[in-house]
């Protein structure tokens, strides 16, 4: 039987309705966005070394960063892992053939695109500032083209819905036979967390951009106060919305983690249930602290005491996975691949983005603290070093699957340790730099500041190579790779029984599941894979 | 401590709440960088330890309760503890004493203005007395800005439309910086300012000058003219008696029934609000009749009205 790649040509992939050659789509996009992202914000770092002169002028640097974090956010790390990794693996990690609704699923990854080429075509037009926030008053009364980019946002959300739509859906009802709730592997968790709170909270945000695009054609006071509106209202529906994201940024790379720790370990994941529960933990109290991005916005002061508190709680069900992933690998049997380099490196980065969030969640510090760069430190920990480590994580991971190759061991790894370090050098002067007092999205920065702001340029240089060296060997691994057989790291879970790359519908015979994903016996403690 | 307070090189502390936030901000240094310690620490310890050998035979551990508990119950009561010191901090940043001395902010782009009791004003550069509280109130004439002195540790975003208050209480002599926080367009990175920080002897100077008559007049007085010229004395009296509206006297921080039965504080934002956006807040006994005054009052005039209606509060 033929496998999945076997169709050739342009229109095959364009029209297909395989969830594997969908995922792939997505994968590829979603990189040309991240190249395309990540060059903004290379060229960003590079004005901000401090030359004699100036590399951007300040509209052009103001439209830099507004492109760079809302390409970043919009089109690469909200869709990327659920987009890519989850339509490629969920299905075949159920034992189905397909997601519940594949004509659903194609048209949701073309929803994206046209969101994407809404937004990108601000790019030619007279582009778009004031940061992917886009707070009011401003974005109402700048002259760039903000409201292109709010369209492909708001177009991009519908696609959201539909993906998690069809995850809820396929999760409940084509579950291979055998798999009971509590042998649902954690990505699968993970992401059915993340739909929900895809589903519920994106109409939020579709009901922001509405009224936001209302008020600027149609001139209604909503959140103006030259029109009778309140601009703290904005703040108010956008983090609504993007705080709830923020975990739908981060719940998916975690449920990766989940699943590469005990492969590379060989030994069952610690405390599966705490796992997966404290992903719905997450999800609930993500709807109840968008405040605390307000503290100092003029929200009264006994909000700011409740958000604040409520925060708090969200570092428990935090630490718990956290905890729950360190203690997997007590007596394992560890094999250090790329993506369980991958996965401690997301531990190592994520622990501090983490541990730098209570300090924003702490009313007095955040005060000093917020729109500084301490705050765009730690949330590239958490975005970054979270979400991005965790999607490399997996494409590593998965990458024999989707490819029937190996990609060369030590060439990931030197991208890994460029990656890593880049990433430490870049942000962690960021956070000194913010404790001092220097504002994000500035321009020009006082003299003081110079030094650290040069280390950071540098670093970035570093992750830059990182990626480029990247792309590199994954399209050699792509044409030239060696075989990986059907099951290389010799995982348990399902997609891992079928042949690599799987065939169209998957399976050859329909599985059956007997055992809990994550049953490593004492003595399975080597791979097929050898380096 | 001290490695991690260089390190981190904080700015200097201006106020006696710059003091407690480095306090907590080094506490949770120090209990962050330990709680990485122990993460990353044994995280490292089990990769080297459990390395893969050949003739490894792994442990068969699907988790433990008493170990859950234990990171479940121990963090949050951290975090408990954590919150309170920071809610305890922040209570200080917020509440103002009554007799703090009050200076009006405004913000446009991309610059800061500032308007004084004694009726002067300053662009750029703010000028307050050492030891004493102060307290601004705060509003744009455009879009959000943010009114932020790392050396003081305070913030406050600055809102058209309405106004924010911030206040500190300086301890230090001298010239520190002020940038705005929250992007405003093309010059935000150019929204710089001053706060003079001066000597008593300076203040009273400043605030006195040689002559008191040389800034023309103060701002109540300024009010006091409007209240005038703009009409508002042919309803609102300064003696208590009522006319058609309310007498102004006595106004200002009272507690205001309106018309549905709820209670308002008179301040400020109220007057403000009566002023440009008049229904719905008739006080209970008036009919409403107030026209709305919206864009015939500039920031600096509804500054000065009131100034002069806070000044009847007694």
């Amino acid at each position: 039987m033929s496998n999945y790649l076997a169709a050739k040509g342009l229109r095959s992939w364009l029209t297909t309705l395989d969830h594997k050659r969908i995922g792939l789509m997505y994968l590829f996009s979603i990189f040309v966005f991240f190249l395309l992202g990540g060059i903004f914000a290379l060229i960003l770092r590079l004005h901000l070394f401090g030359w004699g002169k100036d590399l951007l002028s300040a509209d052009m640097y103001n439209q830099f960063f507004t492109f760079h974090g809302a390409i970043m956010i919009f089109l690469v790390i909200i869709p990327g892992i659920p987009g890519a990794l989850g339509n490629f693996i969920l299905p075949i990690m159920l034992g189905a053939k397909d997601v519940a609704f594949p004509r659903l699923n194609l048209a949701s990854y073309y929803i994206f695109m046209v969101g994407a080429i809404f937004a990108a075509s601000a790019l030619f037009l007279r582009g778009a500032d004031g940061g992917w926030t886009f707070y009011t008053p401003y974005s109402i009364r700048t002259n760039t083209t903000v409201l292109l980019v709010l369209t492909g946002a708001l177009i991009a959300g519908f696609s959201s819905i539909l993906t998690a739509l069809n995850f809820i859906i396929s999760i409940h009802k084509l579950r291979a036979p055998g798999m009971t709730w509590d042998r649902l592997p954690l990505f699968l968790w993970a992401l059915y967390a993340t739909s929900i709170i895809q589903i519920l909270a994106t109409p939020v945000l579709a009901i922001t951009l509405v009224l936001l695009i209302a008020e600027r054609v149609l001139q209604i006071g909503i959140f103006d106060p030259k029109l009778g509106g309140d601009p703290i209202l904005f703040q108010h529906f956008f983090w609504f919305y993007s705080h709830p994201a923020v975990y739908i940024m981060i719940l998916p790379a975690m449920g990766v983690i989940s699943e590469v720790i005990p492969v590379f370990s060989r030994k069952p994941i610690f405390g599966y249930k705490a796992i997966a529960y404290s992903s719905f933990g997450i999800a609930l109290i993500a709807f109840i602290v968008w405040g605390h991005h307000m503290v100092v916005s003029g929200q009264s002061e006994l909000a700011n005491f409740l958000f604040s508190l409520l925060t708090m709680f969200v570092a428990v069900p935090t630490g718990i996975k956290v905890f729950s992933w360190v203690g997997t690998m007590y007596r394992g049997s560890i094999h250090l691949y790329a993506p369980m380099l991958y996965a401690l490196g997301f531990l190592e980065l994520f622990t501090i983005g983490g541990l730098t969030g209570i300090f924003l969640a702490t009313l007095a510090i955040d005060v000093h603290m917020t729109d500084t760069y301490f705050v765009v430190a730690h949330f590239h920990y958490v975005m970054v070093g979270g979400t991005i480590m965790g999607l490399l994580a997996g494409v590593h991971y998965w990458f024999p699957k989707m490819t029937g190759r190996l990609y060369s061991e030590r060439d990931a790894a030197i991208s890994f340790w460029s990656i890593l370090i880049g990433f430490n050098v870049t942000f962690f002067p960021q956070f000194i730099l913010g404790a001092q007092g220097m504002p994000r999205r500035y321009w020009h920065y006082l003299p003081e500041y110079t030094m650290l702001n040069r280390v950071s340029t540098v670093g970035s240089w570093f992750i830059g190579f990182g990626f480029l060296y990247l792309m590199i060997y994954m399209w050699k691994a792509v044409r030239y790779g060696k075989a990986s057989g059907s099951n290389p790291w010799s995982a348990l879970t399902l997609e891992w029984q079928t042949s690599s790359p799987p065939p169209t519908e998957n399976f050859e015979i329909d599985p059956v599941v007997t055992d809990w994903p994550y049953a490593y016996a004492p003595d399975n403690v080597h791979m097929a894979v050898n380096k | 401590m001290g490695i991690i307070k260089q390190a981190f090189m904080l700015p200097l502390q201006g106020t006696a709440v710059a003091g407690r936030w480095d306090s907590l901000f080094l506490f949770m240094l120090w209990l962050a960088a330990i709680m990485f310690v122990l993460v990353v620490g044994s995280m490292l310890a089990f990769v080297w330890k459990y390395r893969h050998k050949a003739s490894d035979r792994t442990t068969y551990i699907t988790g433990s309760h008493v170990l859950e508990a234990i990171w479940i119950i121990v963090p949050t009561v951290m975090l408990l503890g954590i919150f309170v010191w920071g809610y305890s901090v922040y209570r200080g940043m917020t509440q103002a004493p009554r007799d703090a001395v009050e200076i009006r902010v405004l913000g446009k782009q991309w610059v800061w203005s500032f308007q004084y009791d004694n009726g002067r004003t300053s662009i750029g550069e703010i000028y307050v007395p050492v030891h004493r509280p102060t307290k601004l109130i705060m509003t744009s004439e455009d879009v959000l800005h943010s009114f932020f002195i790392p050396n003081f540790r305070v913030k406050q975003d600055v809102v058209p439309g309405m106004y924010s208050s911030v206040w500190f209480k300086p301890t230090v002599i001298g010239t520190h910086q002020v940038f705005c926080a929250e992007y405003c367009g093309t010059s935000h990175s150019g929204m710089l300012a001053k706060i003079h920080v001066l000597s008593e002897a300076d203040w009273e100077d400043w605030n006195e000058g040689k002559s008191p008559k040389a800034f023309g007049d103060s701002l109540v007085e300024q009010g006091r003219k409007l209240h005038e010229t703009k009409g508002c004395v042919t309803c609102h009296t300064a003696d208590g008696t009522a006319k058609l509206g309310p007498s102004h006297k006595g106004l200002f921080g009272s507690k205001v029934e309106l018309e549905d039965g709820t209670f308002v504080i008179a301040d400020e934002n109220y007057i403000r609000g009566k002023i440009e956006n008049p229904r719905g807040s008739t006080k209970r006994g008036f009919t409403q009749m107030m026209p709305t005054f919206q864009g015939l009052v500039t920031e600096t005039e509804m500054n000065a009205l009131i100034a002069y209606v806070k000044s009847l509060a007694h």
